[in-house]
């Protein structure tokens, strides 16, 4: 429902009444089609909101390329709306899908859980006469830029100047816009997406144009994230590409240029004023809107800075039973973080709601297929209108004639929509009607529509994968409008190759696999034991394998959080709640020997302390954790005074007399990572220092703290313990890795003393200081073990050694091998309320697997002809996901490819010198068919083209 | 599908069709929807089939590679109008080439039916992973594409050793092996894709399969001399 409104909320968890207001849209969406005819007559232009109002659009459109669903409607600037007049678009709409009577419209909806993912509102810089923008033309927010920099923002890609539309070629971000600041209006939390957003416009803005000369005004560097540091490593060695830390405003602009002055100071040069095409305000994350409303509406509470007040131990609860938030109205989180949040919170409700799992389905019943392979191929071509959209440049009836003429074509018409439910009906009669076994939609991108097509078939007791979908519309229309006659010949070929190739198209199967509706998960730690419990919650066997004698991971060395969590209780509750589990079994010195299966059928065999065993299990959730990094720097182990902060973590809980009484204490950060061997960040060192720093001024205030740093990477909302730290006087100095901290053991005046020595750039010395204790933010790097996990469970490891995921940011909790997850610290270093996040996601995506009783395998997958397979293994090298073994057989060995494990990409198609493996549906002779319809008719040789005449 | 699976064949084909040019699309480097960044195998495909081309007298221009995803369609639509331009520059084979396209054809057809052979002698660097465009130049060189073709093997049963033990016909992929019981099995050149299988298998007692090289392979044995007299074992 998307235009929607929430109104109010009765109720309570397992059963709320929540009151919706459906705006209207003025478009019918079950009749739109999005094929934008409307858009291009609509007389009323208006700044489009979604390019920042940047250039137009008109009052009726679609927002923008990717909306679901891709169907129009009419805002407030309609002229009919506003003063009666106009009604163009429901003239041109050929599908009738204008109403403009629309009302809103009252709507009541029961529900068990509400998730609450607002988003977050861009800092709107204007609030700060400081930041120039909206004063200067060339002052752009990072938003502005985005859009800029897209295809389909408002220049098509190009990157101009509001000020005279040229292109920019000295471009300057400044960071920190609206966070890190405790100034009115601005917000004293650090916005966690900027300092990587702004490198990826940098990286964007050089592809764009490789001469641009690019500076970044910045505080803290703060690539925390995975892969981030390498990431600001490239950019950082762009050519003219400039990273200068320090604070920058804008002062003024060139009134003849419009080039916009930015003031700044560096350690070497003083204040200076430089003068750029552009200037990008790297803006940061508000909480939405209307936040308080929302939280008044929903009746949640609010934290100090307007964002979801979530339970310390877990981060995806609001304040009232029922209601879950996700994404960042948790707080500033980039994408992956939202995605584990939206998996997270889906896997709360599951554990809510499961008893009512299932109630509401229906299965579709197919009519049985009918056995055409015997047949001679007898083609149906439909060729769509698609509104206006490709009748308009394409000549469909002359098309539709065309196709007539081809081999094997028995039958083919126009249709204005076929997607239109009608449209649908028609070619399922038409099938039956005509005896049609094959059949082209000459329309649109496979991508959107095949999958309904391909439904279309099976109504009509046709094999689905009898379908060929011929691409008239973003291959051919959209691209040659103003060369129509040629457009039309192109749609000639792309058909003519379609019904060639549909000759040769095969019926396959697809294949139902059992689901085993137990999962496995690995590791005892906060990451393995939430997860497993979420998935017991929702009534799966869960079997949860450690390594160590009891559970508790990591964890069970950590004692309070930066917000005040109680962890020991946190741990020692979930371990409880481990044990008790009915659902749960925890099998402890446990190792895995050997994992063999595949997606909804995985057998492992673990050794533990109850014996060897066999668990067949559906999933597998990876959560190994991490271990740390043992220092052989600043004389760690040679030392008992020097620690790490685990270790000081420890001594603190335990009330460590002579540390209370220390007279100095220093921290060193990065140690062990952000180097040549360990090329990333731990992510979580920064806000552990400043957490033990405050909790050690806290039992003697008159400690003196120095936390010796290179970027204080305290992002988020943990900024604000940062600054407290700094007010209670902790002293934080930075230092370069070509000159790092030096530390000796020296006696000072018979007492012996930590010598701690950093150089201070400014006064070009050393600076040293005598210390009582040290204690080193030691790395965290890999489990021990991940290489064995890995190989086991066929997943692989990222450059850093921790488990690599499926996709960054759209599949973060998924291995590319299916039915294999990751959460917490095997993923990446991570803070306790993220790996929570993160286990509670893993546990979504394992209940969309095990929650099915089948999982369906797609037939376009690999298969081998015994026969010519010559078993010379270049195949199963290829293939990265081990869908192919080879098997003895007296004719030597030979391929076999696992068809649940086979994706379809078709590698070792190509490998093959004899063609014995071959990916099905996307064939050789498949393939070899529509080149050679590809070439160009000759002349006479096609008898309709007489007959159609504009040849 | 991935842009992996355009096999070296598809592109000859074309030409062989007489398309004037041959673009592929993949997604973008080290961004791979799968797993397998097959990608980089097309890129390697396309770089041995310039030099192919080159080696034939076909003008390599005519083949492109270009990297992008799918939400670059602007960059789609510069590469794909760059080429065209490029293309319609060179005109129709012949037009940029020494040979018109039918003299090309049958050396065209020629270097098709070594496709199975080609992927076997370069699989390693068709599937190996080039770090920057700087390697491109160096992955196959002129050279290597004149040895490929020179050293090109073939293989013979020498009907003095043959037993007609039926092994190399069963194992053989192409079925070009034609024998039968007590008669001297044959390799018919023209279906044989050298795959070497042959060689392999055939019993070290016999040692029959010979691989042959630089030189032309004797004539196959006239059918009628192809029945084995074995002396019965009681005699």
């Amino acid at each position: 429902m998307t235009y929607t409104e929430v109104d109010g909320v009765e109720g309570e968890a397992g059963d709320f009444q929540v009151m919706l207001t459906r705006k209207p849209r003025y478009v019918d969406e079950n009749k739109c089609t999005g094929c934008t005819t409307c858009v291009e007559y609509c007389p009323a232009e208006y700044p489009d909101q979604f390019n920042q109002e940047i250039s137009d659009n008109k009052a009726v459109h679609i927002y923008f390329a990717q909306a679901i669903p891709l169907v129009a409607y009419i805002d407030e600037s309609c002229l009919y709306l506003k003063e009666k007049k106009c009604r163009i678009c429901e003239a041109v709409c050929k599908n009738d899908a204008i109403n403009l009577n629309q009302k809103p419209e009252k709507v009541e909806v029961k529900v068990g859980a509400i998730i609450l993912s607002p988003g977050y509102e861009p800092f709107d810089p204007r609030v700060r006469e400081e930041y120039g923008y909206g004063k200067y033309e060339n002052v752009v927010t990072s938003l502005d830029f985005e859009r800029l920099l897209c295809a389909t923002g408002p220049y098509e890609g190009e990157i101009l100047r509001a000020s005279d539309k040229e292109h920019p070629r000295k471009i300057a971000w400044l960071q920190c816009i609206g966070s890190r600041r405790v100034t009115p209006g601005d917000n004293s939390y650090c916005s966690s997406v900027c300092c990587t957003y702004t490198q990826k416009q940098v990286i964007l803005a050089k592809d764009h144009d490789a001469e641009a000369d690019c500076t970044i005004f910045h505080n803290d560097i703060r690539s925390y994230g995975k892969d981030f540091e390498t990431y600001y490593q490239r950019t950082a060695e762009l050519p003219n590409t400039r990273f200068i830390r320090s604070y920058a405003s804008v002062v003024g602009e060139d009134p003849e240029t419009k080039n916009v002055l930015v003031r700044y100071a560096t350690a070497d040069e003083g204040v200076k004023e430089e003068a750029f095409d552009m200037v990008v305000l790297s803006i940061g994350l508000n909480p939405p809107a209307d936040h308080e409303a929302l939280a008044a509406q929903f009746g949640v509470e609010l934290e100090d800075h307007g964002f979801c007040r979530a339970a310390t131990s877990n981060p995806l609860k609001t304040s009232r039973p029922g209601i879950y938030v996700s994404g960042a109205f948790q707080g500033p989180m980039d994408i992956p973080e939202s995605v584990f949040t939206a998996s997270g919170a889906g896997s709360q409700c599951g554990e809510l709601l499961d008893h009512r799992r299932g109630k509401l389905t229906r299965e579709r019943v197919y009519p049985e297929e009918r056995d055409v392979s015997g047949e001679e191929p007898r083609i149906g071509v439909f060729v769509c209108h698609c509104g206006a959209n490709i009748g308009r440049v394409v000549d469909v009836p002359s098309t539709v004639d065309y196709a007539l003429s081809l081999p094997n074509v028995v039958y083919a018409q126009e249709q204005l929509f076929s997607c239109a439910t009608n449209s649908a009906q028609e070619i399922t009669d038409m099938i039956k009607e005509k005896d049609l076994n094959r059949v082209i939609v000459a329309a649109c991108s496979p991508r959107t529509l095949e999958p309904l097509f391909r439904d279309t078939l099976r109504e009509a007791g046709i094999n689905q994968y009898y379908y060929e979908m011929a691409n008239i519309r973003e291959h051919d229309s959209w691209v040659h409008s103003k060369e129509k006659d040629e457009a039309t010949r192109k749609a000639r070929d792309i058909i003519r190759m379609s019904v060639a190739r549909a000759a040769h198209l095969e019926p396959l199967q697809e294949i139902d696999l059992p689901v085993n509706k137990a999962a496995l998960v690995v590791g005892g730690g906060i990451a393995g034991m939430t997860s497993a419990l979420s998935i017991a919650n929702q009534g799966h066997e869960v079997h949860l394998v450690e390594r160590e004698k009891d559970l508790g991971g990591t964890a069970g060395r950590i004692h309070y959080t930066l917000d005040g969590m109680d962890v020991q209780a946190y741990v020692k509750d979930l371990v409880r709640r481990g044990h008790e589990h009915p659902g749960v079994h925890v099998y402890t010195e446990a190792k895995i020997t050997e994992a063999t299966g595949y997606v909804g059928n995985f057998v492992t065999k673990v050794d533990s302390e109850r014996g060897a065993r066999e668990i067949e299990h559906g999933a597998a959730v990876i959560a190994v954790g991490a271990d740390v990094y043992e220092p052989t720097e600043y004389l760690y182990g040679e030392d008992e005074r020097v620690m790490t902060h685990l270790e000081l973590e420890e001594r603190i809980s335990e009330g460590d007399e002579t540390l209370a009484r220390a007279g100095t204490l220093v921290m060193i950060q990065c140690v062990g990572c952000r180097n040549e061997e360990r090329n990333y960040c731990s992510r979580i060192c920064c806000g552990e220092s400043v957490k033990n720093a405050l909790k050690l001024k806290e039992i003697n205030p008159e400690m003196e703290i120095y936390i010796l740093f290179r970027d204080m990477r305290t992002y988020g909302l943990m900024e604000d313990y940062y600054r407290e730290a700094s007010e209670k006087d902790v002293k934080f100095i930075r230092w370069e890795p070509e000159d790092p901290p030096r530390v000796e053991a020296v006696e000072e005046e018979g007492r012996p003393v930590l010598r701690v020595s950093v150089p201070d750039p400014i006064l070009g010395q050393r600076l040293a200081t005598d210390a009582d204790a040290l204690a080193l933010a030691a790395a965290v790097i890999p489990p021990e073990g991940n290489k064995d996990i890995a190989r086991f469970f066929k997943v692989s490891l990222g450059p850093d050694d921790f488990f690599k995921e499926a996709h960054v940011k759209l599949r973060p909790v998924e291995f590319g091998t299916e039915g294999v997850y990751l959460c917490g610290t095997a993923h990446y270093p991570k803070h306790i309320p993220e790996t929570i996040n993160q286990a509670y996601g893993a546990a979504g995506r394992v209940l969309t697997l095990l929650s099915h009783d089948i999982v369906t395998v797609s037939g376009a997958v690999c298969e081998v002809e015994e026969k010519k397979c010559i078993g010379c293994g270049a195949c199963a090298e290829a293939c990265t996901y081990g869908a192919i073994e080879f098997r003895k057989t007296k004719q030597g060995p030979k391929a076999v490819v696992n068809p649940v494990i086979c994706k379809g990409d078709g590698l070792c198609n190509v490998k093959c010198p004899t063609g014995a493996i071959v990916l099905k549906h996307f064939t050789d002779e498949e393939i070899m068919s529509q080149i050679d319809a590809a070439a160009p008719e000759k002349e006479g040789e096609q008898p309709m083209d007489a007959a159609v005449g504009d040849v | 599908m991935c842009s992996g699976r355009v096999d070296l064949d598809f592109v000859l084909r074309a030409f062989a069709n007489g398309m004037e040019g041959v673009f592929i699309g993949g997604c973008r480097l080290n961004e791979c929807n799968y797993t397998t960044h097959g990608n980089y195998h097309a890129l390697n495909m396309v770089l041995l089939c310039k030099r192919i081309m080159e080696h034939i007298g076909l003008n390599p221009e005519r083949l492109r590679i270009a990297f992008m995803s799918s939400g670059e369609g602007n960059l789609f639509a510069e590469e794909v109008n760059d080429f065209t331009r490029k293309v319609k520059e060179l005109g129709p084979i012949g037009a940029s080439e020494e040979n018109d396209l039918e003299a090309l054809r049958p050396r065209i057809q020629e270097v098709r039916e070594l496709v199975p052979y080609i992927k076997m002698a370069e699989r390693e660097k068709l599937e190996s992973r080039l770090e920057s465009e700087a390697q491109y130049e160096g992955l196959f060189t002129a050279e290597e594409i004149d040895r490929l073709f020179r050293e090109v093997v073939s293989y013979y049963i020498d009907p003095e050793k043959c037993q007609a033990c039926g092994i190399c016909a069963r194992r053989c992929p192409a079925e070009a092996i034609v024998g039968g019981k007590n008669r001297i099995h044959v390799i018919d050149q023209d279906s044989c894709i050298k795959c070497g299988t042959c060689l392999e298998v055939c019993p070290p007692k016999f040692g029959a399969v010979q691989e042959i090289m630089g030189e032309p392979v004797p004539p196959p044995i006239p059918e009628e001399e192809r029945t084995i007299e074995r002396k019965s074992k009681s005699a």
